[in-house]
């Protein structure tokens, strides 16, 4: 993998388990070793630097907490092997606490914390190097819900603050998403797409992007036209238009496109539109005000719809209703390879 | 519920017979080394410490005493040094040939007694090293250095992988880690596999014997007192290492179990 991180940002690291993600990590922190290539830390190069000549403090899955020191004696742990003297950094790490706002536990052992807690004293092990990259491997995957998005504040407002590249590995879609400035998502320890958020929601790049972000229907094809705008494609499901892709396609040759489920629209009668597909309900999934209807075209091929819960109880739908399914051309996001 | 009741008092009476069975020879023994009379016979004679002062006055149980001590002190220290050092490799490495490594490790404990000292003896003498003091502490470090890392390893079995690699991160050294992670973490470990290899160590016999030559520890003494003439004495030099073994024992148990239950709580 080629990947460029630029000082300052937030990237996220995102794919499933055993994709690489976590070894791309302990590998800027050294902990890992390539089997080839280079690692470039503000040019230096770093394959034979030893971990704890490093400045690429890491925060763990697992927290990894010294478990018989109290929190502010892990706070000091980093400086303390850095020769930083006594008072300097009982000083550094009750300040780090205070910002962290936990400085009232200090004194306590870390096994009394709470989850939040412990994850706070992770951050301000971390933070009190100074250094100007932070790894973190899913630190937010023990917390629960409300925890979780209290925390990815905390992450995000640190970063603005301090200015320093965050490197930010994990699963969660909607963690990423919210947090980072640029993804990069994983498979199998190749780079599936790097991009902004939102480029990589709007415009995956690849089937794997499109099957792994959101909510996608991916239907494939061949090219039967092609004008500057516009590409016509023939699916089993039916003939369908797409915004031309960057690289333009021979007619005959196999292509397959994305449209994400909150692009599609939904009506009882045939609609006036290049893309419709008709459909039979099969279930709907209600997750508050979002609703995921699920259908299935005559072909059977499975389809996706997010609609808004309100917009849904219009259409009086049950499970076996016939509907129409259709979608702008420009909303058919044409994927890489066949 | 009655039925469950029944069944608790049956398990209570059987666990009670068991410290009974194992108890009582030792509370006798107890018993008879304050008894004035030669013989153990009931009824009892009159309350003396004859036999105590007896032993306190005798060279020979005071150099054995010095020798049992020197000798389990530096057995602790060595075999727990081997037995951490073993568990911590286990812990942290792979590497080819690591079960039979382990096994052969682990074996000692499982040779009988006996069968060990022989070999230690023909061993030992070859190298011209038998009948020293310290030649117990060699052959004593080999049999109990087994316990020193059974005991470390299940420690270090409960330490989170990545405390290790967060010191590293945090700027230690692999020596510093060792010293500011491994270490503490493992310290009522350390400390648990001290005690029961001292104990293990000053309570041993057949080793012993057939190793110290003329530098005699505390059991090789009771066996001659014994071998010489039966009188109480015996009685009390026993109660003295019964007491001595028990303390480590328990001091053993104290901080492995006292740190176990921390741990999860």
């Amino acid at each position: 993998m080629d990947l460029d991180i630029h000082a300052g940002e937030f990237l996220a690291i995102m794919g499933s388990s055993g994709c690489g993600k976590t070894t791309t990590l302990r590998m800027l922190a050294g902990l890992d070793a390539p089997t080839s290539g280079e690692i470039r830390i503000g040019g230096e190069l770093m394959n034979d630097v030893k971990p704890h000549e490093r400045d690429t403090p890491l925060v763990w899955q697992s927290l990894a907490l010294f478990p018989f020191l109290s929190a502010r004696e892990n706070v000091e742990f980093g400086l303390k092997m850095r020769g930083v003297g006594k008072d300097e950094r009982k000083r550094r790490a009750l300040e780090w606490l205070d910002r962290m706002e936990i400085g009232e536990f200090a004194e306590r052992n870390v096994a009394t914390l709470s989850g939040g807690q412990k994850q706070r004293v992770a951050l301000a092990r971390s933070l009190v190097m100074e250094p100007k990259m932070l790894l973190l491997d899913e630190p937010l995957s023990a917390l629960d819900a409300n925890l979780v998005i209290r925390m990815q504040a905390v992450l995000t407002r640190l970063q603005k603050e301090l200015g320093i590249t965050f490197v930010y590995v994990t699963h969660s879609q909607s963690e990423a998403f919210a947090m980072a400035d640029r993804v990069v998502i994983m498979s199998q320890g190749e780079i599936a797409q790097v991009g902004s958020p939102k480029d990589i929601y709007r415009a995956p790049a690849n089937r794997f992007v499109a099957e792994f972000v959101g909510r996608n229907n991916i239907l494939a094809g061949r090219v039967t036209s092609q004008t500057d705008e516009y590409v016509c494609v023939s699916t089993p499901s039916g003939d369908f238009t797409a915004a031309a892709p960057a690289d333009p396609r021979a007619t005959g040759s196999p292509l397959t496109f994305a449209v994400s489920a909150d692009l599609v629209s939904v009506s009882a009668e045939k609609p006036d539109s290049a893309n419709t597909v008709h459909c039979t309900l099969i279930s709907e999934e209600f997750i508050g005000s979002v609703v995921t209807l699920f259908l299935e075209s005559v072909d059977g091929h499975e389809f996706k719809v997010q609609m808004q819960e309100r917009d849904l109880i219009e259409l009086d739908l049950c499970s076996g209703s016939q509907i129409w399914l259709s979608w702008l051309p420009e909303n058919a996001h044409v994927l890489e390879g066949e | 519920m009655n039925q469950n009741r029944l069944l608790n008092i049956i398990l209570a009476l059987y666990v009670l017979c068991i410290f009974v069975f194992i108890f009582a020879p030792i509370l006798f023994s107890l018993v008879f080394s304050f008894n004035s009379q030669r013989f153990p016979t009931i009824p009892l004679g009159h309350f003396t410490t004859e036999w105590y002062a007896k032993i306190f006055a005798d060279p020979d149980v005071w150099l054995a005493a010095r020798n049992s001590l020197i000798v389990s002190v530096s057995t602790a220290l060595l075999a727990t040094f081997l037995g951490f050092c073993t568990a911590y490799s286990d812990f942290r490495y792979n590497f080819r040939f690591k079960g039979p490594y382990l096994a052969l490790i682990l074996l000692p404990p499982t040779i009988p007694l006996i069968i060990m000292a022989l070999a230690m003896l023909a061993w030992l003498s070859r190298l011209g090293l038998s009948g020293q003091l310290w030649s117990i502490i060699l052959a004593h470090s080999v049999l109990t250095a087994p316990f020193a890392m059974a005991i470390i390893r299940l420690r270090l079995n409960q330490m989170d992988p990545d405390l290790e690699a967060a010191a590293w991160n945090l700027g230690s050294s692999e020596w510093q880690a060792m010293r500011h992670i491994i270490i503490p973490f493992s310290a009522p470990a350390i400390v648990s596999s001290l005690c029961l290899t001292a104990a293990v160590s000053f309570d041993e016999f057949s080793i012993s014997w057939f190793v110290s030559g003329l530098n005699k520890t505390v059991p090789v003494v009771i066996l001659e007192i014994v071998q010489g003439n039966i009188d109480p004495q015996v009685n009390a030099i026993g109660t003295f290492v019964f007491l001595t073994s028990m303390t480590l024992v328990i001091l053993a148990q104290v901080f492995f179990i006292s740190r176990q239950v921390k741990s999860h709580s």
